[in-house]
């Protein structure tokens, strides 16, 4: 289980541009059994009560949103509460939902393990430029994805418009662990399994494709909450889900309990598959048994099938990158020097900016106790606090919003929409990206060389400074560079959220393109790519790095 | 009759020839170990064999089915061939019954009881089916991997190193353990090592393998006490190699007259002797009297190691030597018993046993 529980944690934080956090229960788990408990044995010591009380403060602070979900439901008593929640309408959105996560996952599942065997396993031409090809359209925003598939036809609209661009947009995120995994194989396996007398097809189902049970549920469930928290993309094709209905709600009537029992319901959706995926994973264990060195990968030879299998990227490529870049391009050129206004679009770049940077260091800032008990003292204390904040990461980014707007409303009316809140919804909806980056991080610098540098006398903080501070710096700043980046492309809470005149580069795309401006639209989506390109680039050079490539 | 046969087999990777025309032949029912520094080509010649690669040139055959020539390989999966690899790679997601029942049919008979007995013969305990490969130790993985390889009844039964992560104790036990299974179930088994101990005391023949050649087959007497050159002698174990001349079956060299395994005539030669073929017996300055064939020497270094001692032994007076200056500084070092071992400065007397080897 090991190897794909790094992959798995390592590529969460990485992913590009979610709407919601990304962080699920299952790294939690992956990462206890593996990284921290290893780590941890070595290095088991009590951590300073001070930060055992930031860790727990943060903690309860993430867990506000779901208290408010219940108060507000134990508050509006049980029978309005059944007549909001048991209506046609909530069932309507219900089958909407149920059926397009049910459709879309199993599609991206397919499709991402078939990418990941071609670009990792076979002889395909130019598989390494197709593997980077594959993670490329995680730059793109789903609701960009959106906007330019309706530019390109107009009339999509409805379930199977949402199946297919939900697919494209999201398909990066199975096929980055997935492939990750093939990588980490080992291939004395498949070795072993032909020496018994399998064919190589019977040794994919046997042998490759039960090892890949991880990396799977992992990723499906990534795509599973991102169907659920998505509102942009599924506006443009008129798809009602969840998400877009609270949203309508909210915009009609404010914070009325309509809007909050469907965000109480969409909760439990999230839980669903949090629990499903739990269910399916099973209490399997995927160490990699024994410690001889690892040997080469073999390419399967693909002979006859070269042509179709190329054209099973090329075709996933158009409509994943193709699509956008060509729309974009096309209203760019359409448009022509007039929808570059650059002292608006100045201003949204750099509001954006100083939102993104700051809710990345306020994220990053409040991850660091948790990350360091729980490498430096793990214990159940530590996996319960850490268990609180993944959970609420996993929650949409609508559900986190209409909490803190109900919350400061009703307590806290001064801190309605200011730079303060929806700061903080940053910081709850980002910290699983910041918590695993700087686990990782300071799990690279041993606690071993704290006590050298105290052994060759320097005092307790300067030792922390000059040895963990020093080298978890690097991972620190990816963290902060994926917040901001997560930060960059939200659309919902900071529609809720944020300060009056607030105009960050997705709301601007966003109002152009409710205006039918498609033209004036473009240059936000062409910002929006061209800042996420190179992160994009950083996750697929260290997901090669990882199996040491 | 031979039962493996293998002809000019080579295989490159790039332009590292890892195999440069490999010839050997295997008996049915016998036991082989292809020993090596590592990098020579032995896993690659397993991997050939199991059919996991295909050579560039050469040849296959395996009771008279030819298995590979040239470009054109039979696949693994049809070559009913058992592999053991050297961490025994099990299937991490299945139970230890499944990984044994593997190959098995589905719906074979008895499979169940097949999957117990054949724990049982390798010794494991029926209760360890249910757990998973990362429960077990080393040597309860690799004994797992040979149930695996044998519920196939394979033909023949290729070990790549089986025994190489295990610790010491544990090593000696499970490669007789293996060796003794092997024997009573009548499967033809090749084993790969890089530990020529293990290969002695594992194989009926022994090849020993260099730049992806064979140097040397033979038994292990053979290859222990006539290896072809120094390379082998020296890689085999502790070696003492010294000019003489030869004649008549005997040598001259600096230990004196030795009876040597060659009629040969030669005025310039090299011997070789296993250290264990020289005693020492502890004397003093005023004992080294006595006829002129005696052979003296001063012990100048001792390191003690347990039940061993290694010993440096500079040579006082030498008899007749070709090149006696060659030898004259360089001090014999020999392996004795760490018990009673002389000390540094002792002088003791030295006598060679058995015969010596001539290098060709």
């Amino acid at each position: 289980m090991f190897p794909t529980a790094i992959a798995v944690l390592q590529l969460l934080p990485l992913d590009g541009n979610g709407t919601a956090s990304d962080l699920m229960q299952s790294a939690v788990d992956l990462a206890h059994s593996g990284l921290a408990s290893g780590i941890g044995r070595r290095a088991r010591r009590r951590a300073p009560l001070w930060l055992v009380i930031a860790a727990t403060f943060v903690a309860l602070l993430a867990l506000l949103p779901l208290a408010f979900i219940i108060w507000i439901a134990v508050q509006t008593g049980w029978a309005t509460v059944s007549a909001l929640v048991f209506r046609p309408r909530v069932g309507e959105l219900l089958v909407n939902t149920v059926l397009l996560v049910a459709l879309s996952v199993p599609i991206t599942i397919v499709l991402s393990v078939a990418l990941a065997w071609l670009t990792e396993r076979s002889d395909l031409p130019g598989a390494r430029l197709w593997a980077w090809l594959c993670v490329a359209p995680l730059a793109i925003p789903a609701f960009v994805h959106s906007y330019a598939w309706i530019t390109m036809v107009p009339g999509l609209h409805g379930l199977w418009a949402g199946v297919l661009v939900s697919v494209i947009a999201y398909f990066p995120f199975l096929y980055l662990p997935v492939s990750a995994a093939l990588r980490r194989l080992d291939p004395a396996l498949e070795d072993a399994a032909a020496a018994l007398g399998l064919g190589p097809r019977r040794v994919f189902w046997r042998v490759v494709l039960p090892q890949l049970r991880l990396a799977i549920c992992g990723g499906s469930l990534l795509v599973g909450l991102h169907l659920l928290a998505e509102y942009g993309l599924y506006v443009f094709i008129r798809f009602d889900t969840f998400t877009t209905a609270i949203v309508d709600q909210f915009q009609s009537t404010f914070n009325g309990p309509a809007a909050n029992m469907l965000a109480g319901v969409l909760v439990s959706c999230c839980f669903v598959l949090l629990g499903l995926e739990v269910l399916v994973r099973g209490e399997e264990r995927y160490a990699r048994v024994g410690s001889g060195a690892a040997r080469y990968q073999q390419r399967t030879s693909l002979g006859r099938a070269t042509i179709p299998s190329l054209l099973l990227l090329v075709v996933t490529t158009l409509l994943a990158l193709g699509v956008p870049f060509v729309t974009i391009g096309g209203w760019l050129a359409a448009g022509g020097a007039d929808v570059w206004r650059f002292d608006e679009i100045g201003l949204a770049l750099g509001q954006t900016l100083f939102l993104a940077l700051a809710g990345a260091l306020l994220a990053t800032v409040a991850a660091m106790p948790m990350a360091w008990i729980s490498i430096r003292a793990p214990g159940p204390l530590q996996r319960l606090l850490e268990g609180c904040n993944y959970i609420v990461g996993s929650l949409p980014g609508v559900v986190i919003a209409l909490a803190l707007v109900t919350i400061t409303v009703r307590i806290a009316l001064p801190l309605y929409q200011t730079l303060f809140t929806i700061l903080v919804a940053y910081a709850l909806m980002f910290l699983p990206r910041a918590l695993v980056s700087l686990r990782a991080s300071i799990a690279q610098a041993p606690v071993e060389l704290e006590r050298a540098a105290s052994s060759l006398g320097r005092p307790p903080l300067q030792a922390l400074w000059s040895t963990t501070v020093r080298l978890s710096a690097p991972g620190a700043a990816a963290g902060m560079a994926l917040v901001a980046l997560g930060i960059m492309n939200e659309l919902t809470a900071t529609q809720m959220l944020a300060p009056n005149g607030t105009r960050t580069l997705a709301m601007a795309f966003w109002s152009y393109s409710g205006e039918i401006d498609y033209a004036s639209a473009a240059p936000y989506a062409f910002i929006m790519v061209a800042m996420s390109l190179p992160l994009t680039w950083l996750l697929y050079v260290q997901s090669k790095r990882m199996a040491g490539r | 009759m031979s039962f493996l046969e293998i002809s000019g087999l080579t295989k490159h990777y790039g332009p590292v020839a890892a195999l440069a025309g490999v010839d050997l032949s295997v008996t049915s029912g016998s036991r082989t170990a292809i020993v090596g520094p590592s990098g020579c080509g032995k896993t690659t010649l397993l991997r050939l064999i199991a059919g996991f690669e295909a050579p560039d040139q050469g040849r296959i055959t395996l009771d008279g089915e030819v298995l590979a020539n040239g470009g054109t390989a039979v696949p693994a999966y049809r070559r009913g061939i058992g592999v053991v690899a050297q961490d025994g790679a099990l299937f991490p997601h299945l139970t230890i019954g499944d990984n044994i029942g593997f190959g098995m049919g589905r719906g074979e008979d008895k499979r169940t009881e097949h999957i117990v007995e054949l724990a049982y013969i390798v010794g494991l305990d029926k209760a360890i089916l249910k757990r998973r490969p990362h429960e077990l130790s080393g040597g309860q993985q690799q004994r797992v991997a040979l149930a695996r390889a044998m519920a196939m009844k394979p033909r023949l039964m290729l070990l790549d190193e089986p025994f190489s992560a295990l610790d010491t104790g544990l090593r000696a036990s499970m490669r007789k353990a293996v060796a003794e299974l092997l024997e009573t179930a009548g499967i033809t088994t090749i084993l790969v090592t890089h530990d020529q101990a293990e290969a002695l005391s594992f194989a009926s023949q022994v090849a020993v393998m260099r730049d992806g050649k064979f140097s040397q087959i033979g038994t292990p007497r053979d290859l222990y006490l006539k290896p072809k050159d120094r390379m082998i002698a020296e890689f085999l174990g502790d070696a003492i190699i010294l000019p003489a001349k030869i004649a008549d079956g005997f040598a001259s060299s600096p230990l004196g007259r030795i009876a040597v395994d060659t009629n040969d005539s030669r005025d310039i030669a090299r011997i070789m002797l296993r250290p264990e073929q020289i005693a020492l017996k502890r004397t003093s300055r005023e004992g080294m009297s006595g006829t002129p064939d005696m052979l003296f020497g001063e012990v100048t270094e001792s390191e003690f190691a347990g039940s061993t001692c290694t010993i440096a032994v500079r040579l006082l007076n030498s008899a007749d030597p070709p090149d006696a200056a060659a030898i004259g500084n360089t001090p014999l070092v020999l392996r004795k018993p760490g018990m009673d071992a002389p000390a540094v400065g002792e002088i003791v007397r030295l006598t060679v046993s058995g015969r010596a080897h001539v290098f060709g």
